[in-house]
Formats: C-alpha cells, structure tokens, sequence
C-alpha cells in the first residue's frame, strides 16, 4: 500500500547545497571541530608516550617486553598448564589468565544460575520463600565484595588440619588445606573420549533442530533425549573402551605436610568463587526479578487460559520475553565478575594481577606490566561484550 | 581503598608522572617542573629546604610512625642523619611510606629523592633499573617461622609443605630458587597484605611463613605467644639491605654511602652521643679529629658542614646505638652486622683521610 513516494519524508529530498568554503556552511564546521578534537586527542596521546619513552631512557630504565622470554623464577600454587619456577615470563602470565579465566567463567555460570533461582523466588507465592531470597539479596548486595571475600577465606581457614581433616567419604578430605577428590591417572584415552562429549553435543544440538523443524511441519512432537544419551554417553564410552578402557585411580593419601595425589580444590580458589558467586548472584536476581516482571500480566493470562501449567508459562513464554530485558544489564554483572576477579591478591589466589604484581617487581619494569594487566582484562571483558551483544541480537525481539 | 587497588594506583599514577614529567632538563631546563627528577638532588634538596625520603609503609624497628605520629626506626634514621649532615636539623625530612610494589618507581619519577626502605642490593637493580646502592646498612638473610608444635628443626624438612608468602619482593623467588636447588617441593600461598598472611599462617593454612629473619623476628615479637614459634636456622638468601639513589647521582650518593661509614667508624672509636662533645675538644687521634671536622676539610669535600658527622653522631648515636635503639627492642641480635673486630661481623669502614 506505501510506497516511497506517499511517505511525506521521501516527498521531496533535501536539495543538494554545494560546498562553500565557509563558517556558514554546517559541514566546514563539523569538519573543523572534528579535526580538532581527534587531534588533540592524538597529540596528547603521542605527547604522552613520547615522553614516557624519553624519561625512561632518560633514566636508563630498562623498556619493552623482552623480560617475557626470560626465566620468571616465581612459585605458582596452581596452574591449569604444567608451570615450574624455571619457565619464563610470559608462561608464568599465561597461567595467570588461565586462573583468571577459570574462576571468572565459572562464577559467571554460577552466579547465573544462583541468580536465576533467586529471582524467580523473589516472585514466588510462597511467603517464607520470597521473604528468603528478598534478605538474601539486601544483605549480599550491601557488604563490599572484599569483606565477604575475607569472610569466606577465614572461614575456610577455620577447617581443621590435613593431619585431622575431615573424611566424609573414602578418598575424599576437607581441611584447611582445601578439599582433595579421587581422580584417575589422565592418559590420552580420557582425552579423547572429551572430543567425543563434546562433539556429541553438538550433534545433539544439531539433531534437536532438525526435529524441530518436523514438528513446525507435522505437529508432531519428538523425543531427543535417546539420541542425546547415545551421542553424548555412549560415544565417548565407545571410544574409551576402544581405547583400552584405562583407568587407575589416583587417591589422595596424607603424606607429611600435605596430602599426594588426588585432584583438590584450594581454599583460596574456593573462596574466592564463593564470593563473587553469591555477591552477583544478588544482582543477578533482581535484574531476572526486573525482566520477568516487565513482561506483560496478559502474557501469563493468555498462557495460563490454553492450560499451560505454571512452570510451563514461566519457562515457555513469559522467561524467553523476559530474556530481552535481562541480557543487556546481565552483560554488566559477567564483566563485574571478571573484573572483580582481580581482588583475589587479598586473599592469595594467583590470578593475572597477581601474577604481573611479582613479575613487575621483579623486572622493575611497572608501565608494561600495568600495560599487561589493563590488556589481559580488556580482551577478556570485550570478548564477553561482543558474544553478550551478539546473543543479545539474535533474542531481540523481531520487529516487523 | 582494597590493597591491590591502592598499589595498582599508585603505581599507575607513578607511570602517568613518569609520563607527564617534561623531557630532559638539559633540553628544557628553563621550565622543568617538579615532577621531573632534578640533574642535581643535592642542590635540589637544599634549594626546597626538605629531604624527601621513601620509607617502609609500617615495619616495626626500621620505618614506624609512633604514637605521635613520629616516624621512628632503623632506616628512618638514616634519614634524618641525611637532614643533619645538610640542615643539621633532624626533622627537615618528608617521609613517604612506599609499598613493596611502588618504591622503584617513586624513586625513578623523582618522587623522593632516595630510599631508605629493606630494599636489597641486587644486579639487576642497581643496573637495569637505573639505580645507585650507597651501601650496606644491614646484612639480611630470608629465613622461616614454624610453629613449634610441627616438630621441624630445619627448612630441609619442609618438603611438601605449604608456605606462606608476600608477594612484590623478591621474597618469592628466593623461595622458589631455594626450592629447586635442594629438589624440594613447596606449595605457595601468596597473599598480599602482610597482617592477612599472618592470620593465614596462625590459622594453620601454611605450615610457614618466610621473608628476612629481621621481618620474622619482628612479626615473632608482637605474636601472643612468641615462643610458640621457631625462626628455623636456615637462612636461604643474602639480603644486604641499604639506602639508594637515582643512577646519576653521584654527589648524592658520596654523601650517603660516608655517612653510613661515618656511622660505622665512630661505634669503631668509640665516640658515641653521649662522649662526642668531649672527643671533639680532646680526643688526640687525628682520624677522630677529621672524622668530626675539627681538623681537615672532610665536611666541605662532601659539600656539607665539616662538622656534619659530629651533627649526626650528637643527634643520633653511632652505628651501634641506631641499632641498638631500633632493633634491639623487636629481639634482633648484632649477629653479622656487628664490627668486623667482632668474630663474625661485617661492618667495615674504610679511612677518613
């Protein structure tokens, strides 16, 4: 029915002025203020470096980044990739980003669904429910991260020694020494039957969209689940025991200070994602509290008169809707929860600040190694932005 | 402000000063501000009035601030005998608490104008960092504190265990080199501020705490019960501890490193601040009488008063009596860091003449 022409914006278009070289003319003063203002900017920048680079040399303090190839010398107390003290620089910060990494990305899962849970409780029709999660959220959200992370950390420490450590089950020891699981000897077996998880996790994603897709052409709705038990359990158990099953337990035993062997979870680690789980988790809730209630009331009305059970209308309409609302400020808290990560030098966890902090000292050398940390979380901050944004994009709301 | 952030700020403004401070005087000495470090500290020192000294941020008997608020200790004192020797008066200092993290660069930026501050004289630090050490004051060593119910009775027997350390010196890599050379495995715990590694060492989540035997003996003497812990014999690490200046500086640091010797040769002598007044109108050795300036023109070479040592030995003590007045108390012996006429001792001044 519309078309451009009836649409009094395309009636008649802007006539074309030419360019007159004059403070008159709109785009000479854009252009002008422009430039100023990127050149400024530009040159107090290069001002800037130029002139830290002439001080320094001035001062015949060592620059560049060439302390990275060399031996770093530090101790690290856990490291996700095989680290000893006579690695260099850049292997040492390495593990840094790595334990920065772990816990921020497994606060982030936690937090989420901490948060989640709590939000929804926050609506729940059960009183002592809500009322439960309504202090949970004022009280985490009103003490300063830091405070609960000490709190956590001396609560930890008030375990008792790994000589009287507690022994709920056979192989498994909690002191203040962190907890230590069974694990068993890792060989490339266990490797691989990993790939196949994962690669059957993807089939299975993959598999589900394909039924999907019949069910919009047929009505007819299809069980995933035996496929996803095959493609994500018994493939890899296929491929294990292909493999030669191997499998040789690795049990923690107590052997002078400290216990052998064994996987463990170290005090400090654990309080640390203790902490930045339950303080965002707070958060969390209220932003899910927030996206749930700015769906409309005619949503639940509508979903609930088809015969949807509660949960259903929750999880099938109102949840997805609600998901608009909640992404962009959740994208807040994720980045809050790696860049908070950085307080864990308080309470010994050896995460890229850390880690850079001793090797800045120990090279002297603080401008690249302040350099380095501002990079490390900038990458890692943007990355998260990006893949936010991006999800954020496919869930908006398609507008016609 | 959280610790971390404090350093990270701190450090961070350091950068920015080292950043903004305008070129080289010798291009632009008619408008260099003071961020920049002065070509000459000494003349800088006096044309301000105040000596600007980098001090520890709070370590019982070398740099802490006494109920008045007075900074009291070891290392501060060396301070003050810098303000005598130019101002003969002891309080023309600026003490400026510098972290672990931030004191190179505070010196580097022109910050203060020395350090006198635990800071061990090593390689890379007097040459890459562009800095000059004016001499030993106190032979450190890294050692361990274990709590006496575990039994050890040397840093040998601490394979497996788990220790306690402070990060930003070099404190972790002695333990780690320390490691490796005797094949024996530790687990760090690293955490930042100095009272939480404590809690952490009390609580039992390491079996030992290390840094220098005079840190240890310092945290021993103010725990509830100090014979609960054993400072093991062991010491892995020279640790000469001594005050230092920009690379450049070389007046400054002459000024320095003879006042320190200065220190040295008067416990040597005997003169101290009781007797000073008496060996500088009838002592008869001629080294003593051109040690405080009676004879000769020491002072004036320096470019300070001739009686500048007699000034600082007056106000302050000799060697002996600033040991003895700030380490004494916190349960350090003289051990290496007596007289080298002592058995064992390493304090040696050269002539003054």
């Amino acid at each position: 029915m519309s078309s451009a022409s009836d649409d009094p914006r395309h009636a008649r278009p802007a006539p074309r002025r030419s360019f007159r070289l004059s403070w008159a003319d709109e785009r000479v003063r854009n252009l002008v203020w422009q430039v100023l203002v990127v050149g400024l900017v530009g040159g107090f920048v290069y001002w800037l470096w130029s002139n830290t680079a002439h001080n320094l040399e001035v001062r015949r303090i060592a620059t560049g980044f060439d302390f990275l190839g060399r031996e770093a010398g530090l101790p690290i107390a856990e490291s996700l990739i095989p680290y000893d003290p006579s690695m260099t620089y850049l292997r040492a910060l390495t593990v840094g980003v790595l334990n920065t990494l772990k816990v921020a990305l497994a606060g982030i899962v936690l937090a989420t669904i901490l948060g989640t849970f709590l939000g929804i409780a926050r609506l729940s029709r059960n009183w002592l429910v809500a009322k439960l999660a309504y202090w949970y959220v004022e009280i985490v959200r009103d003490l300063p991260l830091l405070l609960q992370l000490l709190f956590w950390y001396a609560l930890l420490q008030g375990l008792p020694g790994p000589r009287q450590a507690l022994n709920p089950i056979e192989g498994v020891y909690l002191s203040n020494r962190g907890l230590k699981l069974p694990f068993i000897e890792w060989e490339p077996a266990h490797s691989w039957a990993l790939v196949a998880v994962a690669l059957g996790l993807l089939a299975t994603l993959f598999y589900r969209r394909a039924m999907r897709a019949r069910q919009m052409r047929d009505g007819v709705p299809r069980r995933v689940w035996p496929f996803a038990l095959l493609a994500m359990i018994g493939a890899p158990v296929g491929v294990w025991w292909a493999m030669g099953a191997p499998f040789t337990p690795d049990v923690p035993v107590l052997r002078g200070f400290n216990f052998r062997g064994g996987v463990d979870l170290s005090p400090e680690f654990f309080a640390l994602l203790l902490g930045l789980t339950l303080y965002t988790a707070g958060f969390i809730a209220e932003i899910v509290r927030a996206g749930i209630l700015a769906v409309h009331q005619g949503q639940w009305e509508a979903a609930q008169a088809l015969g949807l059970p509660r949960g259903k209308v929750l999880s099938l309409v109102v949840l997805p809707q609600a998901l608009r609302v909640i992404i962009p400020p959740m994208t807040s808290q994720f980045l809050n929860i790696t860049k908070n990560s950085s307080l864990a030098v308080a309470i010994g966890y050896q995460d890229i600040v850390s880690i850079a902090n001793t090797t800045l000292n120990q090279t002297g050398q603080a401008i690249e190694g302040i350099a380095i940390i501002m990079l490390v979380y900038l990458s890692i901050s943007l990355s998260i932005s990006l893949f936010m944004n991006w999800y954020n994009a496919k869930i908006a709301l398609v507008e016609r | 402000m959280h610790p971390t952030l404090r350093h990270l700020t701190a450090a961070t403004a350091v950068a920015l000063g080292l950043a903004a401070a305008t070129p080289a005087p010798a291009q632009a000495p008619a408008q260099a501000p003071a961020a920049a470090p002065p070509a000459n500290t000494l003349d800088a020192i006096r044309a301000r009035g105040t000596l600007i000294c980098g001090v520890n941020t709070g370590l019982a008997g070398f740099a802490l601030p006494d109920s008045q608020g007075v900074w009291r200790g070891f290392d501060v004192d060396y301070c003050r005998a810098v303000a005598i020797a130019l101002f003969n008066d002891a309080n023309r200092v600026r003490f400026v608490p510098t972290t672990a993290q931030v004191r190179f660069t505070a010196l580097q930026s022109g910050e203060v104008d020395m350090l006198s501050r635990n800071t061990t004289w090593t390689f890379s630090r007097d040459t890459s960092l562009g800095f000059d050490f004016t001499g030993i004051n106190f032979y450190d060593g890294q050692g361990f504190m274990v709590k006496r119910s575990l039994g050890v009775q040397n840093a040998r027997q601490l394979d497996g265990a788990t220790i306690c350390v402070q990060p930003g010196t070099t404190t972790e890599q002695n333990l780690a080199d320390w490691a490796r050379g005797n094949r024996i495995n530790i687990r760090p715990v690293v955490i930042e501020r100095l009272e939480d590694n404590i809690a952490a060492y009390n609580a039992g989540r390491c079996d030992a705490y290390t840094t220098d035997v005079s840190g240890l003996a310092a945290i021993r003497a103010v725990q509830s019960n100090p014979n609960d812990h054993v400072i093991l014999p062991d010491v892995i690490s020279k640790e000469p501890l001594g005050p230092l200046v920009r690379h450049g500086d070389q007046r400054f640091a002459d000024l320095l490193r003879w006042i320190h010797f200065g220190l040295v040769a008067a416990e040597e002598f005997g003169i101290t601040s009781q007797n000073v007044q008496q060996a500088l109108a009838s002592d008869p050795r001629p080294e003593v009488q051109r040690l405080l300036g009676r004879t000769g023109d020491l002072g004036r070479m320096l470019g300070v008063d001739n009686a500048w040592m007699a000034n600082i030995i007056r106000g302050l003590g000799n060697y002996g009596e600033i040991f003895e007045r700030n380490l004494g108390p916190i349960g350090l012996q003289r051990g290496r860091n007596a007289l080298w006429t002592q058995p064992g001792g390493l304090q040696y001044a050269p002539p003054f003449r």
